[in-house]
């Protein structure tokens, strides 16, 4: 028998109050189809869902690890950007 | 557990005689029965599936079953005047010959082909009867065929896109499905057959007349078997038994294992 495994997909799930698809796992399927059947079956079984994305995993580009230093270490010492040097006044909720 | 809330005399059943009564309990035990020993069967495969996607299908499959079968046999208990007979005692306490399963349904797991044709040629039923089921007079079963078809949709779903996966996939994958397809096809004839119990519930408005939807049925999975790319089995020799109680040589196993902790250690809850 063949040890050749179906191609990897990605899973993302939206559960019934969220706004917006989560990535909650991966799977292996052999087409898109299967890895829909395969993602309700793994990953809403217990109600986490009403809607399901999958996409294959070869097809999202991941940065490397090996530039993190160059990708996100500039960010790290800037705290100009980030918006915490405002009074806001008491009336504004949710900031 | 949940209690059926219903009061005795909201039930067509509560204007029922004892005689009619107890084939009504029958007719209970006949469609969850089935149901009953393919998710023991389904169960088996638990941690053994071919891959962890498959394995889980499987299994949650089974778990719709047993779900379905709780529904019947506690309606099943409530009717029968013997406060000894639960949905418990229903499962798992009686004997071999007491239980109304199908022959089909006790098959071997043998391997995936023969595990999705036995679903295959299950769940068309189970769908079309369900379908009719929905128009029963009985309230309860009619509410229990509801609830369950749109699971059993999905079952469906499920086995018919394998049965044209594994046919129309590769040459070992097409032989190894046409063989537990050729195999098991002479189950299904057992699936129309009508006890007395069934005449009489069928005759009451409350059982599904199986023979009505025969010919839809065979339409219905030798599109799928077409479209797999598999022959249609020509042989017209048909085994039945279960429905009678007379069961095949795998019973005995299922029973053992499915019964074990009751037996063993009676009453015990977990």
């Amino acid at each position: 028998m063949s040890k050749k495994n179906w191609p990897l997909w990605e899973v993302f799930v939206r559960s019934k109050n969220g706004l917006e698809h989560r990535h909650c796992g991966s799977l292996h399927a052999a087409d898109a189809e299967m890895a829909m059947s395969n993602a309700r079956d793994v990953y809403t079984r217990r109600s986490e869902g009403v809607s399901i994305w999958v996409v294959e995993s070869s097809n999202i580009l991941a940065s490397n690890p090996e530039n993190n230093g160059e990708m996100f270490e500039p960010a790290a010492d800037k705290v100009y950007r980030h918006p915490t040097f405002y009074d806001l006044p008491d009336e504004v909720k949710h900031m | 557990m949940t209690n059926n809330t219903l009061a005795n005399d909201a039930l067509p059943s509560g204007n029922m005689s004892t005689g009619q009564l107890e084939d009504l309990h029958k007719y209970l035990l006949g469609i969850a029965d089935n149901s009953l020993i393919l998710g023991q069967r389904l169960g088996e495969l638990c941690g053994h599936g071919p891959s962890l996607e498959t394995d889980i299908a499987l299994t949650n499959i089974s778990l719709d079953l047993f779900g379905q079968v709780r529904s019947y046999f506690q309606y099943a208990a409530q009717i029968i005047a013997d406060d000894k007979v639960t949905e418990d005692s229903l499962a798992f306490l009686r004997i071999e010959r007491e239980y109304r399963n199908v022959l089909l349904v006790e098959q071997p797991n043998t391997d995936f082909g023969y595990t999705i044709a036995r679903q295959f040629f299950f769940d068309a039923f189970h769908f079309l009867f369900l379908k009719e089921l929905e128009n029963s007079k009985d309230e309860t079963l009619a509410a229990i065929a509801k609830k369950s078809i749109k699971e059993v949709s999905y079952h469906w779903r499920f086995s018919s896109d394998w049965i044209k996966r594994l046919g129309d996939g590769t040459q070992e994958s097409h032989d190894r499905i046409q063989e537990a397809v050729n195999d098991l096809w002479m189950y299904t004839d057992e699936l129309f057959h009508q006890t007395d119990a069934d005449k009489e519930m069928i005759a009451q408005g409350i059982g599904v007349d199986t023979l009505a939807i025969k010919k839809s049925y065979y339409k219905m999975i030798t599109e799928v078997l077409e479209e797999a790319t598999l022959a249609i089995p020509e042989s017209k020799y048909w085994h039945k038994g279960g429905k009678q109680g007379i069961h095949s040589e795998h019973m005995g196993y299922i029973l053992s294992d499915m019964q074990y902790m009751q037996r063993t250690y009676p009453n015990m809850e977990w």
